[in-house]
């Protein structure tokens, strides 16, 4: 036991002895969260469009107002003409033309209808669809204010809108929970991989098989110092979620710390599993990034709603061990859920991990006969 | 020149002799394609809609009806009590609670305003934005609906028609009118799958050399360090390219992507930003001392690259600071341009600023590489 220590501590010793991968390791996830949580949010304000006002009287002005009041839109006011609105479109410079019909006021007071027309750019179908929303509701608005009671029927059903939870619609609610799996699957998988292939591809392993350490407990201690880093790395993102960004911890922290812990042994013996496939660094990088970190962030549900894809993926997506660990945080994080109401979450997880462990382990051991 | 010449042969011998190697270069990036392009799926549809119906009129129930009948709502559970509705949203059981609250046709009926409310889980926060956004669709056309409907009757004089005097809406979704979120996202993962490729093998590559101590072997050689860096790059400038023809055409077949503009814009643009890319690569290369560390930096820039990038979230949306900081990521250009080009047909005129920003990036990132990189370590 001794001995096993001796080499945990040799092992802390590699990662101390390179504070380049330290500052990476600590630094990455707090500039990443910093970065992501201030600036990464769906809410669509100031968008630049173009407003053709062929009307330029009193009922078109008071709707260019009523558009740029709303902080929705931003003029621009380079593009004045509809033969403008295509190269702005192509150049990217306006997400929405507003076309405004000549008479507009002579139209409406003479009791004739007129029509606005609105090109937007579809190239992004959920920008686009947000925008001729605001639009639209601006225009009703304008309607409604200038129907007059007497002559149309006044039937004006008013829509009181609220985005519970998150008010600003920000990402870093449902990134935190994101960043702190791909951290931790970054940390664990892709850190332990390389470095036990490393041993390898210097010849260093050779020289620790011959010592009177046992396999395993190489293999463990390679594993050690990072299940402690992951961890660390863990509560860093937790924390700054948490203070810096009000991320609700709804439910039990120790939970949450247990079933990271759960998480990372599965991504840690993933990691070994790498290693014992790949012969050089290269190739075990380029394994754990195309097979581990890719579904991590693709097939997770922590970018991309699992509800949207076609079938295949969602049921591919089962075998993501990132999906289950997912919807646990997220669950205890937001919504304040147990273990009665995740442990089937749990169980799977515990599934995966001990799968990895010992067919890792068992490989580990072939290639050494 | 024939230096070079020797330097490719061996950098390209090499890469196709690792087996290993081969099937990440080639195969790697089209199953990407093809996984990527289905998952990275924004629309929002099949919304989880909660009522909460106070008033129990015949309006609120067409109402409600209207949003049963509407393909982007999925009707939950009803209930007349709207602490219902809250706990709906927390437990997850619902996206949307729309509440209409008690005497609300007898208020529309009057011609007061009479305003239902939505509430939107924004956790995430597309979701909630365009659930939101449907759902005032919904009751806008309700609304219209009604005014011709009743208008006549509930009007005074009877002397106007339904609708008179009101502006009418026209609205047309440009260049994708089919609102395929593919259209818009598979161009952007093409130049993800370029970036990444160019920039983990560039960055790997000649720190291996140093680990590997291969390295001090070429330094004696009386090769030159801009010809060896060339050597370096020249390979994986093909592969990218090789990659990028190949995405390409698994988008245009596989997907049907449109491709408005000139190919020969696109895929001199693809040099280009892939000559900055690798040059980035290598400069990470000759700042690190292991693989290890190459990769984790490349792994870091990379990922804020993307982010930062307008792939996923729009660019426009981020606060000014931000957006400001995304004119030093490559990335954001190539996306750019790529949406640009291929879906609007956009042309050198149009995108000629972005090409000669990545065009003089691309020459200080490589400068700066070949001057970093010494011959003796």
């Amino acid at each position: 036991m001794n001995r096993f220590w001796g080499f945990v501590r040799k092992e802390f010793y590699h990662i101390w002895r390179d504070p380049r991968t330290l500052l990476i390791l600590f630094g990455m996830p707090v500039a990443q969260i910093l970065l992501f949580g201030y600036a990464v949010t769906n809410e669509i304000k100031e968008a630049q469009i173009a407003i053709i006002d062929q009307a330029r009287d009193e009922a078109s002005r008071e709707i260019t107002r009523s558009m740029l009041a709303s902080g929705y839109f931003l003029l621009n006011e380079e593009v004045d003409n509809k033969e403008g609105v295509e190269e702005a479109f192509r150049q990217g410079n306006i997400k929405m033309a507003v076309v405004i019909p000549a008479n507009l006021s002579r139209d409406l007071q003479h009791g004739g209808g007129a029509t606005i027309q609105l090109l937007s750019d579809a190239t992004d179908p959920n920008t686009s669809n947000t925008l001729v929303t605001y639009a639209s509701q601006i225009i009703q608005r304008y309607n409604l204010r200038h129907q007059s009671p007497g002559t149309a029927a006044p039937i004006r059903i008013g829509i009181s809108t609220e985005m519970r939870y998150n008010p600003q619609l920000k990402g870093v609610f449902l990134f935190v929970p994101g960043l702190m799996t791909i951290i931790l699957m970054l940390v664990s998988a892709m850190m332990t991989s390389i470095s036990i292939t490393r041993e390898k591809e210097m010849g260093n392993l050779e020289v620790l098989l011959v010592s009177p350490l046992q396999p395993i407990q190489i293999i463990l201690g390679k594993v050690v110092p990072y299940l402690f880093l992951a961890m660390a790395d863990a509560l860093l993102v937790l924390g700054m979620g948490y203070f810096v960004f009000d991320v609700p911890l709804a439910g039990s922290l120790w939970l949450l710390l247990a079933e990271s812990f759960v998480f990372v042994l599965s991504a840690l013996s993933l990691g070994i599993l790498i290693s014992t496939v790949a012969k050089t660094q290269q190739v075990a990088l380029l394994l754990s990034l195309m097979g581990l970190m890719l579904p991590t962030i693709l097939l997770s549900g922590f970018m991309f709603p699992i509800d949207n894809m076609p079938i295949v993926l969602q049921v591919i997506s089962h075998i993501v061990p990132a999906r289950w660990f997912i919807e646990i945080v997220k669950g205890i994080m937001l919504q304040g859920l147990g273990l009665g109401d995740l442990w089937v979450q749990t169980l799977i997880l515990l599934g995966f991990t001990v799968f990895f462990l010992v067919l890792s382990l068992k490989r580990f051991n072939i290639r050494l006969a | 020149m024939r230096t070079l010449g020797v330097l490719l042969y061996k950098e390209f011998r090499q890469i196709f002799r690792n087996k290993a190697l081969l099937p990440i270069i080639f195969i790697m990036p089209v199953m990407q394609l093809v996984v990527l392009a289905y998952a990275a799926d924004f629309e929002v549809r099949n919304v989880r809609l909660y009522v909460v119906d106070e008033d129990r009129s015949s309006l609120s129930r067409r109402l409600s009806g209207a949003f049963g009948g509407s393909s982007y709502f999925v009707m939950q559970d009803q209930s007349v009590v709207p602490v219902h509705g809250a706990s709906a949203l927390e437990e997850g059981v619902a996206d949307l609670v729309l509440h209409i609250p008690a005497g609300w046709e007898r208020d529309l009926m009057r011609g007061e305003v009479a305003t239902v409310k939505i509430v939107a889980n924004a956790i995430d926060g597309t979701k909630g934005a365009l659930g939101a956004a449907y759902a005032t669709r919904v009751i806008q056309d309700l609304n219209q609906k009604l005014i011709e409907e009743l208008g006549p009757r509930v009007g005074s004089a009877g002397l106007l028609q339904a609708g008179a005097g009101r502006i009418d809406l026209a609205y047309r979704h440009e260049y994708n009118p089919g609102m395929d979120y593919k259209t818009f996202m598979v161009p952007g993962i093409l130049v993800l799958l370029v970036t990444m490729i160019g920039m983990f093998l560039a960055s790997m590559n000649i720190v291996r050399e140093k680990e590997l101590g291969t390295i001090e072997q070429l330094n004696v050689t009386p090769l030159r360090k801009g010809t060896f860096l060339l050597g370096k790059l020249l390979p994986f400038l093909l592969l990218g390219l090789f990659d990028f023809a190949l995405g390409l055409g698994v988008a245009r077949l596989l997907y049907g992507i449109p491709f408005e503009g000139s190919l020969v814009l696109v895929f001199s643009f693809a040099t280009l930003y892939l000559i900055l890319v690798l040059g980035l690569g290598l400069l990470i290369s000759t700042i690190s001392e292991t693989q290890q560390q190459a990769m984790f930096v490349a792994w870091f820039l990379l990922v804020i690259f993307i982010f930062l990038s307008g792939l996923f979230t729009a660019i426009e949306n981020m606060p000014a600071w931000a957006q400001q900081l995304t004119y030093l990521n490559p990335v954001r250009y190539f996306i750019e341009v790529i949406r640009l080009v291929m879906l609007k047909g956009a042309t050198w005129q149009d995108v000629g600023q972005q090409a000669m920003v990545v065009a003089g990036y691309a020459l200080v990132v490589n400068a700066l590489a070949v001057w970093n990189y010494r011959k003796r370590s």
